[in-house]
C-alpha cells in the first residue's frame, strides 16, 4: 500500500514536471451574443473551423496543435481589453480583435507586452507603418486603401472623371466609421468632387433623417462605413427612396449576406468592396467538410459556410496559420512566443501559388508583408448583390490602392503617433 | 427660407411616422407601469423574443435546435415548410401569454409588496434571461420578417404631393390607431379592464374586494406580449429580426419620459412630438453640430418637458405624503 502510494506520487510529480505538450494558442475575441452578432458569429466560425482543419488533417501547425480559445466581446471594447488581458497569459500569439474599437486600445498594451494584433482591414489605419507599429499588423489592406479603391471604381464608372461629382458617406458615429472620411476629403481635393458626411450613431436602427438628407441632396454614389443592424436599415432605407442601388458602395464590413437579405429585391445591385473571393466554390470547402463538418466538429451549424464573414474569419485563420509556419522556419523551433509570431507576419508570403496547394485558388489577394509594410498589398474588388439568385458576384478585378494619396497620409499619422506615444521609430532594411 | 416646402412637409410627416413606431414600443411601458407600478426594463427584449418567435414559427424552425443538434449530435434544423403566417401570429401570441405567466409565476409573484425598485431590478434580470433563451431557441443570425405589410414608398403619395412616406410606416400607424382603440375598449368596457384600473389605482382596495392580483398581472403583461409583439413585427420589417431589436426601447424611454409612464395617450403624443423633433432637428440643425444628434434630442428634448412637467405631459402626479 506504501509503494503504491509512493508510486503514485513520483508518477504525479513527473507528470507535473514535464512540461505540457505544447500548443499554438490562437484566441478568438468573438461576438456571440448581442446586436453585432450576426455579424460575429461566421467570422468566429470560420477563424475556428479553419484552425480544426489544420489539427484533424495535418495534426496541426507543424505538429503542433491549435488552441483557439473563444472569448466573448459582445463587441464591447471594455469586454475586449479584459478578453485579452484574461488570455494574453496562455501563451496567446495573436489577436484578431475583429473590432477597431478594442484594436485601438490594444495597441499600447499589445505592444508593450509584445503581443502581435492583426487587425485584418480594420483598426487603425496608420497601423499599416510598421516602422512604428511593430506589433500590429493590418493585410491585407487598410480602410484608406478601401475607400481610395472605391473612389477609383466610382471614377471607372464615370469615365475618369469625377469632379463636380457629389459622394456622400453615410457613416456608423465611432471610430470605425470615421476612419476614411481623412482619405475621402484628400481624394475630394485631388478629384474635385464634393463629399457629405452623414453619421449614424449605435446601433442605427433608425435612419430616416439621414436618408432624408440622401432624398433632398441627391448625391451621385453613397458610400457606407457601417456595421451590424446600420447596414440592413441603410440598404433598405436607400432602396425605399429608390436611390440606384448600383451607386450604393460598402466597404467590406457593409457586404455581407445579413446586410442585404432584409431588404429583399430591393437590395439587387448593390456593391461593396472586399478583399476575398465568395462562395464555396474553392478546393478547401472538400477537406472542411471530411475533416470538420462531418466530423461533428464545427464551430457552428455548417449554415454559414460559403458566406462572406465565414470566409473572411478562415482567410484571418490561414493568413496565422501561415504566420506561424514562417516563424517556426525562421526561428528553427515549434514552439514559437508571440514576438516570433510578429516576424513570421512580418515575413509573411502567401502568394497565388502557395494559395493554390492551401485549396485557395483565387481566394484572396497573394500577400506580401514587410517590416515597413504591415499593411499588405492594398487591394479591393468590387462585388454586387444579385437579389434573385441570393448571391454575391465579383464585378471586377483586383484594384489597387491610391498609393499617392494613402501613403502620405499614413506617414503623417503614425509619425503624429510615435511622437504622442514617444517611440523612435525603427530602420527597416 | 425652406420651412414649408416639399421636403419641409417630408420630414414633418416622416418624423410622425418614426414617432408612430417609437410609440409601439412606449405603449408596452405604458401597460405594464400603469397597472403595476413597475418599470419594465425588458420591454425591448420583449419585442425582440416576439418578432423572433413569429419568424420561427413562419419558417418553420426546430426550437433550440443549436441545443439538441449539440447533445444529441444530430442535425436539426427545420420541421417543414414552416406555418401559414395567420397561425405563427396565433401561435406567437399564445407563447407570449405563456410566457408572461411564467414571468409572474416565477418571478413576480414572489416580489408582491417589494419596492419598485426591486421589480424594476427584476425585470433587468428578465431581459437578459430573455435575451439568452431567444438566442439559445431560435439562434442569433438575421432573419428576414415578412407578414405581408406593404413596403417601398407610396407612388399615390409621391403623385400627389412628391413626398416619400413608407408604406410600412402608414401601416405601423394604422396598427398604433387600432391598438390605442383597442386597449382603451378593453380598458374601459370590460370587466377585466374595470378590474386593471381598480388594482392601478389601489391594490390594497382590489385585493380586498376579491381581485386577484396575480391573474391581473397575467393579465398586464400578456398584454404587454401582444403589443411588443406588434412593435417587433412592425421594426422587424424595417431592419430584419436581430439582436439589436431588443434596442428599440432606447428610443421607448424619451418618449415615456415626456408623454408620461401612466397614460396611452401620452405614448402616442410623446411619441410624435419626439419623432417629428428628432428628425427637424437633425436635418435643419444637425449639420452645425456635427450631425447624429437623434439620439441624444430625444433625450433633451424630454428633459426640457420635465423642468416643466415632472410626470410628463399626461401623466399622473405623485404626491407622497409623510
Amino acid at each position: 500500500m506504501k509503494l503504491t502510494r509512493i508510486a503514485l506520487a513520483t508518477a504525479l510529480a513527473v507528470g507535473l514536471a514535464t512540461p505540457a505538450m505544447a500548443e499554438l494558442v490562437f484566441p478568438s475575441l468573438s461576438y456571440r451574443t448581442g446586436p453585432y452578432a450576426p455579424n460575429g458569429i461566421p467570422f468566429a466560425d470560420g477563424y475556428s473551423d479553419y484552425f480544426t482543419l489544420i489539427n484533424e488533417r495535418d495534426g496541426g501547425i507543424e505538429g503542433v496543435k491549435i488552441d483557439n480559445p473563444e472569448c466573448e466581446t459582445g463587441y464591447n471594447t471594455t469586454k475586449g481589453v479584459e478578453c485579452y488581458e484574461s488570455t494574453k497569459g496562455l501563451g496567446s500569439l495573436v489577436y484578431q480583435p475583429l473590432s477597431t474599437g478594442i484594436t485601438y486600445q490594444l495597441i499600447p498594451k499589445a505592444t508593450a507586452d509584445k503581443v502581435p494584433i492583426h487587425s485584418m482591414g480594420y483598426g487603425r489605419t496608420s497601423a499599416a507603418n510598421g516602422k512604428v507599429f511593430e506589433y500590429i499588423f493590418n493585410y491585407p489592406g487598410t480602410y484608406w486603401d478601401a475607400a481610395s479603391i472605391i473612389v477609383k471604381y466610382i471614377m471607372s464608372e464615370e469615365g475618369g472623371d469625377i469632379s463636380g461629382k457629389k459622394l456622400a458617406l453615410v457613416y456608423h458615429n465611432s471610430a470605425y466609421g470615421k476612419e476614411p472620411i481623412r482619405t475621402l476629403e484628400k481624394l475630394s481635393e485631388k478629384h474635385g468632387f464634393s463629399l457629405t458626411l452623414l453619421p449614424v450613431d449605435h446601433p442605427g436602427q433608425e435612419q430616416k433623417a439621414t436618408w432624408l438628407q440622401v432624398r433632398r441632396d441627391r448625391p451621385d454614389y453613397v458610400i457606407m462605413w457601417g456595421w451590424g443592424v446600420m447596414n440592413q436599415v441603410a440598404i433598405k432605407e436607400a432602396a425605399s427612396i429608390r436611390f440606384p442601388m448600383d451607386h450604393f458602395i460598402g466597404v467590406w464590413w457593409s457586404a455581407s449576406e445579413n446586410d442585404v437579405l432584409p431588404a429583399g429585391d430591393g437590395a439587387d445591385g448593390y456593391k461593396a468592396i472586399t478583399f476575398h473571393g465568395v462562395g464555396d466554390d474553392f478546393p478547401i470547402y472538400a477537406d472542411l467538410k471530411k475533416h470538420v463538418y462531418d466530423t461533428g466538429k464545427a464551430a457552428g451549424d455548417g449554415t454559414n459556410a460559403g458566406t462572406v464573414l465565414y470566409n473572411r474569419g478562415m482567410v484571418a485563420a490561414m493568413w496565422a496559420v501561415e504566420a506561424a509556419r514562417t516563424a517556426m522556419t525562421i526561428h528553427d523551433t515549434k514552439d514559437i512566443t508571440p514576438a516570433m509570431m510578429r516576424d513570421g507576419m512580418e515575413a509573411l508570403n502567401v502568394d497565388e501559388a502557395r494559395l493554390e496547394e492551401l485549396g485557395l485558388p483565387g481566394f484572396t489577394v497573394p500577400v506580401k508583408v514587410s517590416c515597413a509594410n504591415h499593411g499588405g498589398p492594398g487591394l479591393g474588388a468590387i462585388q454586387q448583390w444579385d437579389a434573385k439568385a441570393k448571391k454575391w458576384s465579383l464585378i471586377t478585378d483586383y484594384i489597387p490602392a491610391d498609393r499617392e494619396v494613402v501613403d502620405p497620409l499614413i506617414e503623417e499619422d503614425s509619425a503624429a503617433y510615435a511622437k504622442e506615444a514617444n517611440i523612435t521609430p525603427r530602420t527597416c532594411e | 427660407m425652406a420651412f414649408f416646402d416639399v421636403f419641409f412637409w417630408e420630414v414633418v410627416v416622416s418624423g410622425l411616422l418614426a414617432g408612430v413606431m417609437y410609440s409601439l414600443v412606449a405603449l408596452g411601458f405604458v401597460l405594464i407601469f400603469k397597472a403595476s407600478g413597475i418599470f419594465n426594463f425588458a420591454q425591448g427584449v420583449l419585442a425582440l423574443f416576439a418578432a423572433l418567435t413569429l419568424v420561427g414559427f413562419q419558417t418553420g424552425q426546430v426550437p433550440f435546435s443549436h441545443l439538441i443538434n449539440a447533445v444529441l449530435g444530430t442535425n436539426i434544423q427545420h420541421w417543414g415548410e414552416g406555418t401559414h403566417t395567420f397561425l405563427a401570429i396565433v401561435l406567437t401570441l399564445l407563447v407570449m401569454i405563456g410566457l408572461a405567466w411564467l414571468i409572474v409565476r416565477l418571478a413576480l409573484s414572489k416580489l408582491v409588496n417589494q419596492e419598485g425598485i426591486i421589480l424594476f431590478m427584476a425585470t433587468i434580470g428578465l431581459a437578459y434571461v430573455l435575451e439568452g433563451l431567444g438566442d439559445i431557441m431560435w439562434g442569433a443570425d438575421v432573419k428576414t420578417l415578412d407578414v405581408g405589410l406593404p413596403t417601398g414608398p407610396s407612388d399615390t403619395i409621391i403623385d400627389a404631393t412628391g413626398m416619400f412616406v413608407e408604406k410600412l410606416e402608414i401601416a405601423a400607424a394604422i396598427v398604433a390607431v387600432l391598438l390605442v382603440v383597442s386597449l382603451t375598449i378593453f380598458s374601459q368596457y370590460t370587466k377585466m379592464g374595470r378590474a386593471l384600473r381598480a388594482v392601478a389605482d389601489d391594490h390594497q382596495a382590489a385585493l380586498s374586494v376579491g381581485i386577484s392580483l396575480e391573474t391581473i398581472w397575467w393579465v398586464v403583461w400578456s398584454v404587454a406580449g401582444i403589443v411588443a409583439l406588434v412593435a417587433g413585427v412592425m421594426w422587424g420589417a424595417k431592419s430584419g429580426v436581430q439582436f439589436s431589436l431588443s434596442l428599440i426601447a432606447l428610443k421607448a424611454l424619451p418618449v415615456l419620459m415626456l408623454g408620461g409612464f401612466t397614460s396611452i395617450p401620452g405614448a402616442i403624443i410623446g411619441g410624435l412630438i419626439i419623432g417629428v423633433g428628432e428628425k427637424l432637428f437633425e436635418i435643419y440643425l444637425g449639420p452645425m453640430l456635427g450631425g447624429a444628434t437623434e439620439n441624444w434630442f430625444a433625450y433633451m428634448l424630454a428633459l426640457v418637458f420635465l423642468l416643466f412637467r415632472p410626470q410628463g405631459l399626461f401623466g399622473e402626479r405623485i404626491i407622497e405624503r409623510v
